[in-house]
C-alpha cells in the first residue's frame, strides 16, 4: 500500500474527492517549490503532482513547456529536486507524485530513480511518455517498493486496453479529458462524464481526471463522477509571476486552489 | 523494380519486431493519446505493403513523378583528385524537389489517402522534407502544415518560399533551440489533438514505431537501385557505401537492402560541426549514449540528467541530437560503422564537387562526400566507393555565401 492507496481509501470512506494541483519543480527555484507545496497542502490539496522539467515535453502545452524552460535555464537538476522534496515530505500530510519523462528516468536508471523517490518520501510517479507496452519493467520496480505507478487513459484508448492499463497501474488511473496536450480549456468534451463513469465502474482503481480543468464549474461538474481532479496549466500560469512577487503569487495560487477545493463538495 | 523490402531469412534484416524493436533499440515512448494513431498506422501500413495495387501506384509515382531511377554516376575527376578507389555518386539530388526526401513523402501521402485522412502535418529542418511533403500533398490535394524552427526558417529561406508556393502553411516554432528537434516536438503536440483526421508525415527514420520502419522501407528504393545499377555498371557490388546521417533516412534507405550483403562496408557520416565538445556537433552515434528522445530508444546527445543537449551543424538537415534506432542497432551489431565530418571538411568537399564535377551538393550530402574522398584515397584503384548524394545544394547557396563571408 502506498500513501496514495491510503489516501483514496480514506477519501472513499468519507465520501470525499481529491484535488491534485500540479507544479513545476524549480520554477523559479526550489525554495519556491517547497513553499508552494506547503501552501497547496495548507489550502486543502489532497496530493501534489511535481513536474520534473524536461527539455522535450511532447505531451505539454505552451504554459507548462515555458515553465520547464524557465526551470532548466536555471540549471535545476533532478538530485536537487528530490532533495527538496525529501525536506518537504515530513512537513506535509499530502502525498507527492512526480511527473517526469522516461528520458530522465532511463538516464538515471529505473531502479535508482524508484529508490530515490522512496528515500525522499515520494509516493509514486507518472511517466507521461511510457505507454502500456513499455511499462512492465517499471511497474515491477514500483510494485516491489510500494510506489504507485499512475498510468494514463485517454478518450482514444479502447475499453479493453483501458482495463489492461488499469491492471498494471497502481494508486489511481489518470483519465486525460481530451485527446491533446495540457492546457486550460473552457469547454470539456460532452462524453467525458459517461466515459469516466464507465472506467470507474469497471476498474478496481480510483479514477482522477486531468488536462484542461481550470474553472470552478469544471470541478462542480466532474467531482461527482470521479475520485479526484488534477489541475495543471491553470496553476502553472499563475506561477509566472513568482520570480518578481513570491508572496503575492503564493497567496494567489493558494486562494485559487482553495476556491476549487470548496467546489469539490 | 520491386518495392517490397527483402524478406531473406537473415535475422539482421528482419527488424523491427512487432513492438518496433531493432535489437534493444526503437520502441514507443509516447503519450497514450498517440498509441491509437500509431497502431492504426502500423496496421494500415502492413496492409498497404501487401497490397499489389498500392505498391503499383507507389512505383508509378516513383517513376513518373519523382523521376526514378536516379542515376549512379562515376565521379571521374573527383576520383582522379583523390587518387585511389573509384567514387560513384547515387544521384538522389536529381529527384523531383532535389533530395531523397520525396521517396518517403509520396509513399506516406499515398498512405494518408488510403487511411481516408485529408490533412497532413510535418516537421522540417533543412526544409527539404517540408518541400517534399508540400509537394506530395499538392499532388494528392491534401491540406499541409509544416512546422519549422525559426532558426531554420532563417537558414533555409528559399525552401520556406517554395513550401508556401506549393500551398502549405509554414508554422514557425519558437520553443527551445528553434531547430529540427523543436519542430518534431511541435508536430507531435499538434498530432495529439487531431490524430483522427490528420496524418503526421515524419521525415526521417526516427520517432516511435512504426515510423522508423515505414520511412526506411520507402527510402529503400535507393539501396535496391544501387544494387541493380552496381551489378550493371560496376560488374558487382561496391566495396564501400557512404551516406550522411541526420535522422538517418537516406543512409537507412541505402544501407538496408545491403545489410545481408556482408561484403559491402556501410559507413554513416554524422555532422562533426566545430569539434568534439558537447554543443559543437550533432553526432550522437559517435559521441552520444543510448537514451530516449522523440518516442524512440536510440543513441542521443543528452546531459547526465537526461536533458537533450543543444547540437550544432552548419547543415540544418543534420542539426539533430538523435538518430534512427536501426542505426543504433547496426552500430551495436557492427554491421555499419559511423564517423563524423566537421563543417570545414564538408565545405571543402562541397567546393571540390562544384569545381571538379559541376555538381552543387547539399551541405548534408557534402559530409558523405568528404568521408568518401578520405576512404577512396586510402584504397586501391580497383575498389569502388558509392556515395549517397542525398540532395542538391541550391537551397544552401545563401547560407554558404554567409558562412564564407564570415570565414
Ligand atoms: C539533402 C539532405 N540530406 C540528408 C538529410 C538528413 O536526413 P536523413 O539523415 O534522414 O537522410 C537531409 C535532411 O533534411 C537533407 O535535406
Amino acid at each position: 500500500m502506498s500513501a496514495i492507496d491510503d489516501l483514496f481509501t480514506r477519501l472513499r470512506k468519507e465520501n470525499r474527492k481529491a484535488l491534485m494541483p500540479f507544479l513545476t519543480a524549480g520554477d523559479p527555484d526550489l525554495e519556491f517549490t517547497a513553499a508552494m507545496i506547503r501552501e497547496l497542502a495548507a489550502r486543502g490539496a489532497s496530493m501534489c503532482e511535481v513536474g520534473i522539467p524536461y527539455s522535450d515535453p511532447i505531451a505539454d502545452g505552451p504554459v507548462i513547456q515555458a515553465s520547464y524552460t524557465r526551470a532548466l535555464n536555471k540549471k535545476v537538476k533532478l538530485a536537487e529536486i528530490l532533495k527538496t522534496l525529501g525536506a518537504v515530505t515530513p512537513q506535509v500530510e499530502t502525498p507527492l507524485v512526480t511527473m517526469g519523462s522516461y528520458a530522465i528516468i532511463y538516464r538515471h536508471g529505473v531502479e535508482k530513480y524508484a529508490d530515490a523517490l522512496v528515500r525522499h518520501g515520494v509516493a509514486g510517479m507518472i511517466v507521461p511518455d511510457l505507454p502500456l507496452e513499455e511499462s512492465p519493467r517499471l511497474a515491477e520496480v514500483c510494485k516491489s517498493r510500494d510506489l504507485s505507478l499512475i498510468q494514463l487513459v485517454t478518450p482514444l484508448t479502447p475499453r479493453d486496453r483501458a482495463l489492461r492499463i488499469a491492471e498494471t497501474s497502481s494508486g489511481f488511473l489518470y483519465y486525460v479529458s481530451i485527446a491533446g496536450i495540457t492546457g486550460e480549456r473552457t469547454e470539456l468534451p460532452d462524453e467525458l462524464v459517461e466515459r469516466v463513469g464507465w472506467l470507474r465502474e469497471n476498474s478496481p482503481l480510483p479514477v482522477c481526471i486531468g488536462f484542461g480543468i481550470s474553472q470552478p464549474e469544471h470541478v462542480r461538474l466532474l467531482a461527482p463522477v470521479a475520485d479526484g481532479l488534477i489541475v495543471g496549466s491553470a496553476i502553472v500560469r499563475r506561477m509566472e509571476t513568482a520570480e518578481t512577487d513570491r508572496g503575492g503569487t503564493l497567496r494567489e495560487i493558494g486562494e485559487y486552489v482553495a476556491s476549487l477545493v470548496a467546489e469539490l463538495g | 523494380m520491386a518495392t517490397t523490402p527483402p524478406t531473406d531469412a537473415s535475422c539482421s534484416a528482419e527488424v523491427p519486431d512487432a513492438a518496433g524493436r531493432f535489437g534493444d533499440f526503437g520502441g514507443r515512448y509516447v503519450p497514450e493519446t498517440l498509441i491509437y494513431a500509431l497502431d492504426q498506422l502500423a496496421e494500415q501500413y502492413e496492409a498497404a505493403r501487401q497490397d499489389a495495387s498500392f505498391q503499383a501506384e507507389y512505383d508509378d509515382l516513383l517513376k513518373n513523378y519523382v523521376g526514378r531511377p536516379s542515376p549512379l554516376y562515376f565521379a571521374k575527376r573527383l576520383t582522379e583528385h583523390c587518387g585511389g578507389a573509384e567514387i560513384w555518386l547515387k544521384r538522389e539530388d536529381l529527384n523531383h524537389t532535389g533530395a531523397h526526401k520525396i521517396n518517403n513523402t509520396v509513399g506516406q501521402a499515398l498512405l494518408t489517402m488510403r487511411m481516408g485522412k485529408r490533412r497532413v502535418i510535418a516537421e522540417t529542418g533543412a526544409g527539404q522534407h517540408g518541400v517534399a511533403t508540400a509537394t506530395a500533398c499538392a499532388h494528392f490535394g491534401l491540406e499541409c502544415i509544416v512546422f519549422m524552427g525559426e532558426e531554420d526558417i532563417r537558414r533555409q529561406a528559399p525552401n520556406v518560399f517554395s513550401m508556401k508556393l506549393l500551398g502549405a502553411e509554414v508554422r514557425p516554432v519558437t520553443s527551445g533551440s528553434r531547430t529540427l528537434r523543436d519542430a518534431v516536438n511541435e508536430a507531435m503536440r499538434e498530432w495529439m489533438s487531431c490524430v483522427e483526421t490528420t496524418h503526421y508525415i515524419l521525415g526521417s527514420v526516427v520517432g516511435p514505431h512504426p515510423f522508423p520502419k515505414i520511412v526506411r522501407d520507402f527510402q529503400s528504393v535507393i539501396g535496391r537501385e544501387t544494387i541493380e545499377q552496381s551489378r550493371q555498371q560496376l560488374g558487382g557490388l561496391p566495396e564501400v557505401v557512404v551516406a550522411c546521417v541526420g535522422g538517418g533516412s537516406n543512409a537507412a534507405g541505402m544501407f538496408y537492402p545491403l545489410v545481408e550483403h556482408t561484403g559491402v562496408s556501410l559507413v554513416g557520416v554524422e555532422a562533426g560541426g566545430r569539434g568534439d565538445q558537447p554543443g559543437d556537433h550533432a553526432s550522437p552515434l559517435t559521441y552520444g549514449e543510448p537514451g530516449v528522445l522523440h518516442g524512440s530508444f536510440s543513441y542521443v546527445m543528452q546531459d547526465e540528467d537526461g536533458q537533450t543537449c543543444d547540437v550544432h551543424s552548419m547543415s540544418a538537415g543534420l542539426d539533430y541530437p538523435g538518430v534512427g534506432p536501426e542505426h543504433s542497432y547496426w552500430k551495436s551489431t557492427g554491421r555499419a560503422t559511423y564517423t563524423s565530418c566537421t563543417d570545414d571538411n564538408a565545405m571543402k568537399a562541397f567546393d571540390l564537387m562544384a569545381r571538379l564535377e559541376g555538381i552543387l551538393p547539399a551541405l548534408e550530402s557534402s559530409h558523405a562526400v568528404a568521408q568518401a574522398m578520405k576512404i577512396a584515397s586510402g584504397r586501391d584503384r580497383s575498389d569502388r566507393v558509392v556515395v549517397c548524394l542525398s540532395g542538391r545544394g541550391d537551397k544552401d547557396a545563401a547560407e554558404i555565401a554567409r558562412l564564407k563571408g564570415n570565414g
